[in-house]
């Protein structure tokens, strides 16, 4: 019952703590930038992590689409208990997987309040993503943009070497 | 010593035999799409058994030509056992993706696992 809830309140911490240390240091202008960074650099190991354990069991991907549509349903619905609501890609390796209503968010807003704080808290997200592909072979970059909450897309750029 | 070298060069060679198996999935049927890829070669001595994880992590497995009496389904279940406690690695928050790994448990497991197939 209170599972689901673990995650969401040691996540507030976690970005809590990471702003709280920040701010203690003189530069106010990195702040915003290392912060997000330190946060994502987190999500991609635990990405990294956890990939390597859900795709232990199923057969190998066909090819990148077919990855992305596992990270949206299986990978998804295992963290965050639901699906990624739309998929879409312009075929030549940019995808935007949309939720309308993301776990990590629900509980700030329906709207627009607190919109500017909404970053923060879509860092980690958006490194588990990133570690995630990264595990699978896929080196990519992963931003998050929030227009109304609680839903937010997550824009995955595939880097072709 | 010098068997240990041999056994180094032997899965070397190897891994052309797995990504030639590897790169030719995307053209193959979608029932083919598993993890095990099986004997990837025969020498006079050895007997090379291979394996890929989605996250393109490739296990191989040497054994003894002489040793007749492991079966297709043991090799597979060595590489599941494999495969499992290299995920329990990759979890553990002290181990740094890509580097050697120097995890007791994952010794003790490959081990024993060796012992038990001679």
């Amino acid at each position: 019952m209170a599972d689901d809830a673990l995650f969401e309140f040691l996540h507030m911490e976690i970005v809590a703590l990471v702003y709280k240390e920040q701010a203690t240091r003189e530069d106010i202008d990195k702040e915003r930038v290392t912060c997000v960074s330190t946060l994502e650099a987190m999500g991609f190991r635990v990405g990294q992590g956890l990939i390597e354990r859900f795709t232990k069991d199923c057969p190998t991907f066909k090819d990148d689409l077919d990855l992305m549509k596992f990270l949206c349903k299986d990978f998804w619905s295992t963290i965050f208990k639901k699906q990624i609501d739309n998929l879409r890609t312009n075929h030549q390796g940019t995808y935007v997987l949309q939720d309308n209503t993301f776990a990590l968010l629900t509980q700030f807003s329906s709207g627009k309040q607190y919109l500017e704080e909404a970053p923060k808290y879509l860092a980690f997200s958006c490194g588990l993503i990133r570690g995630a592909l990264s595990n699978l072979g896929l080196e990519s970059v992963v931003t998050a943009e929030v227009s109304l909450m609680p839903s937010c897309k997550f824009q995955v750029v595939i880097q072709k070497l | 010593l010098n068997g240990e070298l041999k056994f180094h060069y032997t899965v070397h060679t190897s891994l052309d035999v797995v990504e030639e198996k590897i790169s030719g999935v995307g053209k193959a049927l979608a029932d083919q799409r598993e993890l095990y890829l099986g004997l990837l070669y025969p020498t006079e001595d050895y007997k090379v058994y291979g394996y890929v994880t989605n996250s393109k992590v490739k296990f191989v497995i040497v054994v003894d030509s002489s040793n007749t009496s492991l079966r297709d389904n043991e090799i597979r279940s060595m590489f599941r056992k494999l495969h499992n406690s290299f995920t329990d690695v990759m979890c553990n928050p002290f181990y740094n993706p890509g580097d050697p790994i120097q995890s007791k448990a994952f010794d003790s497991i490959v081990s024993t696992m060796m012992v038990q197939a001679c």
